[in-house]
């Protein structure tokens, strides 16, 4: 089944090249904001867990007033939509390695991603109602 | 297809673009890797982790709904929270949180083009896990700390 193409630079057939760019479908895009998510969720995953962990038992009037403070407020926000990107992200490729049926596995991603934008404008909601 | 020499090719079936079918390795890995090295363990466990995140980020935002509905509602997650099942769930959590973290570090410093070969692997792969086990104890001496004041 040897084919002669114009262009010997690349392995590539054109039929592959049109069907989706390769197996990742969209270059570097998902890889690189998964770094970039990664690295901005770091410091900020530290900063709410060890918040969290200090207001242990603290009651809600405490919880509330500690929300309610602008700097906290702002960085739960950005905590809250870097969380739930770099999670439905990282739900994706699980989904794309282990599942084998295309529509299964489109159905699950687009679930995956539907839940992530509901909770994560809930949560938002809840700490702009606290906040402002 | 050829005649198959050994088990594991049997999932090892792609397809090219063309539809064509091809063997090569796809995942799932679980059946052929051999588990109990530092690195095919340590790479699943943070994939697993992560997954386990999922249960804290749902608890975080239930925590977040909580506050803002009001005290019966944040009552009803303090109660959890201090539970057996709830300690259970957290402590579980913060371990889990803690490995997934430090793995991920362990992954960046690889994209920046750190430490791959093997005894540098392992190495990190030993202080990822002494890390999880020293910041989890931490983390819960100090959540302890709070709620006793």
């Amino acid at each position: 089944m040897a084919h002669e193409y114009a262009r010997s630079t690349t392995l590539r057939t054109p039929l592959g090249r049109a069907r989706g760019l390769g197996a990742a479908k969209s270059g570097m895009h998902h890889w690189w904001t998964q770094r970039v998510t990664s690295a901005a969720l770091l410091p900020l995953t530290l900063w709410f867990v060890l918040s969290a962990a200090s207001l242990a038992g603290a009651g809600h009037a405490a919880t509330v007033e500690w929300i309610a403070r602008p700097w906290n407020a702002v960085l739960l926000l950005a905590t809250i939509g870097l969380t739930f990107h770099h999670t439905a992200s990282g739900l994706q490729v699980i989904i794309e390695d282990y599942v084998r049926q295309e529509w299964v596995k489109i159905t699950a991603i687009l679930v995956t991603k539907a839940i992530c934008v509901v909770l994560a404008l809930a949560a938002a909601l809840a700490v702009l109602r606290i906040a402002v | 297809m050829s005649r198959k020499q050994d088990a594991r090719e049997a999932i090892m079936v792609g397809h090219r673009s063309d539809g064509s079918a091809v063997q090569r390795p796809l995942s799932p890995h679980l059946q052929v890797y051999d588990m109990l090295q530092m690195t095919s363990a340590l790479s699943i466990s943070g994939r697993i982790t992560g997954v386990v995140w999922v249960g804290g980020v749902l608890f975080m935002v239930w925590w977040l709904l909580a506050a803002a509905s009001g005290a019966d509602a944040f009552g009803a997650v303090q109660w959890f929270a201090s539970s057996v099942i709830g300690v259970i769930f957290l402590f579980g959590l913060t371990a889990a949180a803690w490995f997934h973290t430090l793995n991920g570090v362990r992954h960046l410093a690889w994209d920046a083009g750190y430490g791959y070969d093997i005894p540098s692997t392992y190495r990190s792969g030993r202080w990822v896990l002494v890390g999880t086990a020293l910041a989890t104890a931490a983390t819960w001496i100090l959540a302890t700390g709070a709620w006793l004041t």
